[in-house]
């Protein structure tokens, strides 16, 4: 059976695994809400953990490795955006070769400069985000209940994991409280509206491109500075993918994004957790485990989401009509 | 005298080879309505476009209130105090009213203050032009009327002294036209200019002042609208004289061609679109089915077409037609000679990007001289459909070109051809000259009395009252799924048939 503490210990497990789907998952959510649909955010995450690892190797500086990271995904979608707002490109075309151009060039550049088969070396301290403790987690500890949840869920994450739970108020009121998010989401809706306005919409959409890169930077670094500690080949793992599957899951909403995004990291935390699970005389092997989020993704998607509409203009260049 | 409060000097605009605006010139006085008239294509929205700041003019010069003005984009033209109100309305729909109101033109970077501000602005503009709409309802709930309602707000509410309309009236009831109008007059009594675009020469007639004549791009003339008469307004559009009535005889109906017992459709999301409805249609007459948009007319042309199912009877010469299954195709029906000109040309009666002889094909191209052994004939099928080109006076005679490029009259021309020149018992016709130009109206109202004449039986189904009324021996009202009432063509008028399409019973209309 399943104690109390082990529960404390999937759930904050599952804190730190969702936290690189919410960043993710946000920024698709601000680059999709303005009707550019982004299946690059595996790229953007991979490119900035690669670089954010690389500058806090050689720097020792973490702080560094992360503006590093932000800068690389936010040249990545400076690409995308080049694309599919000012050539009028296929904007899921673009995410591809974005995602591909960053699979390809950060194990090789990693190799050109560390020489240890494509991973940057391990991150000693200075190099990583550490966990942050809370003021009196560990006086409390000893609460019965209260004390663990405070002391091990709440408490002794990194600055970026707190960083990404508060990113979700703060896209929420971007959004529906600022001038920026009524226009962002009706340039999502029908450009036509906005552009006879008199707003620019090339200018809202790279906005919203922009601070998709944003997002997926500080992911990106999330994972290879705080989360582990350094760049390994494809470490992204599907999280680009997942998070866009959060983000239909959510139906493109700021606070369903952070259930979603907490429902897929808890089942990476089972995943985890339980390697081998023996029922009777069944073994459910530790692949079957691995794969379980993937194929629950498959499952929620195709039946629990119920009607998820896009912004309608989303995925359509914008051209002025006659 | 006042400066003009638009005068447009020399507007000239290209698109590539096309001319769309050559040396434009025009004044608009203030506090008066100017109507814009012209075919599809002869360069009106393009003029408006400029104005608006959405197109840069290669020639010319623009003046608003006798101050030469640049108008790079939209937001110069705001600031010019130009409002406009497209053909294709330009809002959210799942946003607020509201929210559509102040897009663009919010106060500062948070949105509450904007809103309640607007929120006030609103009700005073409700209360000075009889404006009233509910400002938390979402677009997508609201009616066509309201919707314009919101685009003329926007305008007003960025304080637009200037305000262009693009054929307003196209989507509106006849009731919701004459609200229209209504709000209109209103704003010329307080001073505001209005450009009127349209094609319709009776709201040209009754509510400018002045109008301008448009064709290929050109201005033929600004005249007084009092001096002027629709005849000579629909000669220097088409460049010709024009027949604005149809000329027929009266009907002799024959045997009943069409029959209709009690037929029930039910939509794809199980909303009954047409409820018990009976209708004859009889050899040599012209049924025209008035009715707002979405009443039940493009479901009921749809089963009798053989592209969609539904319960009852339908008797063909008194043969029962198969209205599910097998033998309910669009192929069935047409092999039992019905022929069916769809409502929506553009998806159901042509392909766009297929040449206009593979369109002649479509539907009979299992007719057996388009074939040759295994293979179609192609060229016989070349050269019929340059034959049905000539007859029907189709522009450029090209069986070659797309039919993408051709105008809206053309494509309709060949649509017709294929499906009158087959000599079918029964034409359905739906929208026969929606986007048509008056030239071409005049020629496919023709064709299709002659086809009566023939005596054939045929079923139209327009939203243009005005088309109903002159093209149907017999018109039959249709709302929410039921006829409403009939009535024989010259003896009912657009007032009684208005409150029929509102679903006022017939007794007390």
């Amino acid at each position: 059976m399943m104690d109390f503490l082990t529960l404390i210990q999937v759930l904050d497990s599952t804190v730190r695994l969702a936290t690189p789907l919410l960043l993710a998952c946000l920024a698709g959510l601000f680059s999709e809400r303005a009707g550019i649909f982004d299946i690059g955010l595996e790229g953007k995450m991979l490119m900035a953990a690669f670089f954010s690892a690389a500058v806090a190797a050689t720097t020792g500086n973490v702080w560094l490795g992360l503006l590093a990271g932000i800068a690389s995904s936010l040249v990545l979608a400076g690409l995308h955006g080049l694309a599919s707002i000012t050539f009028r490109g296929n904007q899921l075309i673009s995410g591809v070769a974005i995602n591909f151009l960053a699979a390809g060039m950060t194990v090789l550049i990693a190799q050109d400069w560390f020489q240890q088969g494509g991973r940057t070396p391990s991150l000693i301290s200075g190099g990583r985000f550490e966990p942050i403790t809370l003021p009196f987690a560990n006086a409390v500890e000893g609460v019965p209940v209260l004390g663990p949840i405070y002391s091990e869920l709440l408490s002794g994450h990194s600055i970026l994991v707190y960083l990404a739970f508060l990113a979700v108020p703060a896209t929420a009121w971007i959004l529906f409280g600022t001038r920026f998010g009524l226009r962002l989401r009706a340039v999502g809706e029908n450009p036509a509206a906005v552009d006879t306005a008199g707003v620019s919409v090339v200018g809202l959409r790279y906005a919203a491109v922009m601070i998709c890169g944003l997002l997926c930077g500080i992911a990106g670094a999330y994972l290879a500075t705080a989360l582990q500690a350094g760049f390994v080949k494809d470490m992204t793992a599907g999280r680009g993918f997942i998070a866009l599957a959060a983000l239909i899951f959510a139906k493109w909403r700021p606070w369903h994004a952070l259930g979603a995004c907490l429902l897929f990291g808890l089942l990476q935390a089972v995943a985890l957790r339980f390697q081998n699970i023996e029922l009777g005389s069944i073994v459910i092997p530790v692949q079957f485990m691995d794969a379980l989020p993937y194929i629950l993704t498959v499952v929620i998607l195709a039946g629990f989401v119920g009607k998820a509409i896009p912004p309608k203009a989303g995925g359509e260049p914008y051209v002025k009509e006659r | 005298m006042t400066a003009p409060a638009i005068e447009l000097k020399g507007i000239s605009k290209a698109f590539g080879p096309v001319q769309a605006n050559k040396d434009i010139s025009i004044r608009v006085s203030p506090g008066t309505i100017h109507g814009i008239i012209g075919e599809n294509g002869a360069g009106k929205s393009t003029l408006m476009s400029i104005l608006y700041g959405f197109y840069k003019a290669d020639k010319g010069e623009i003046w608003i209130h006798g101050k030469r003005t640049e108008i790079p984009d939209s937001q110069a033209a705001i600031a010019a105090g130009i409002g406009m109100v497209f053909q294709h309305f330009k809002l959210v729909e799942n946003f607020t009213v509201l929210e559509n109101i102040i897009l663009g033109a919010e106060d500062g970077g948070l949105l509450k203050p904007s809103l309640s501000k607007a929120r006030k602005t609103l009700q005073e503009l409700a209360r000075e032009y009889e404006l009233n709409v509910d400002p938390d309802a979402r677009i997508d709930e609201i009616g066509v009327g309201m919707q314009q309602r919101v685009e003329i707000l926007k305008a007003l509410y960025r304080q637009a002294d200037i305000l262009i309309l693009d054929e307003p009236t196209g989507v509106l009831t006849p009731s919701e036209a004459d609200q229209l109008f209504r709000i209109l007059d209103r704003l010329r009594a307080e001073g505001k200019t209005i450009i009127l675009i349209t094609h319709k020469l009776r709201e040209i007639m009754e509510y400018t002042d002045t109008v301008s004549v448009m064709r290929r791009g050109q201005m033929t003339a600004t005249v007084k609208t009092a001096e002027t008469n629709p005849e000579h307004l629909a000669e220097l559009m088409v460049g010709r004289k024009v027949l604005l009535r149809v000329d027929k005889v009266p009907a002799a109906p024959g045997k009943p061609i069409l029959e209709i017992e009690n037929l029930n459709v039910v939509d794809e999301a199980g909303v009954a679109r047409v409820k018990n409805l009976n209708l004859t249609v009889r050899a040599g007459e012209i049924v025209g089915i008035a009715g707002v948009a979405g009443n039940g007319q493009s479901e009921l042309l749809e089963v009798l077409g053989g592209m969609r199912e539904g319960q009852g009877t339908i008797r063909l010469n008194g043969n029962p037609l198969p209205l599910s299954g097998k033998g309910s195709d669009a192929r069935a029906r047409r092999a039992s000679h019905v022929a069916h000109v769809p409502e929506d040309r553009q998806r159901e009666g042509l392909i766009m990007d297929f040449h206009a002889w593979e369109n002649v094909a479509f539907g009979y191209h299992h007719a057996s001289e388009y074939q040759s052994g295994l293979l179609m004939n192609n060229a016989a099928l070349r050269a019929d459909t340059e034959a049905k080109m000539e007859k029907f006076d189709v522009r450029p005679p090209d069986p070659w070109l797309a039919a993408k490029n051709f105008s809206g009259g053309n494509q309709q021309k060949i649509v017709v051809a294929r499906e009158i020149e087959r000599n079918p018992d029964l034409l359905l016709i739906g929208q026969p000259t929606r986007g048509v130009d008056i030239g071409a109206i005049e020629f496919i109202h023709k064709q299709i009395v002659e086809l009566r004449d023939q005596g054939k039986a045929v079923l139209l189904v327009s939203v243009e009252l005005e088309e109903i009324l002159s093209l149907s021996d017999r018109v039959a009202v249709m709302f929410d799924g039921m006829i409403m009432g009939e009535r024989p063509a010259d003896q009912t008028d657009e007032k009684e048939l208005g409150l029929l399409m509102a679903g006022v019973a017939g007794e007390a209309a």
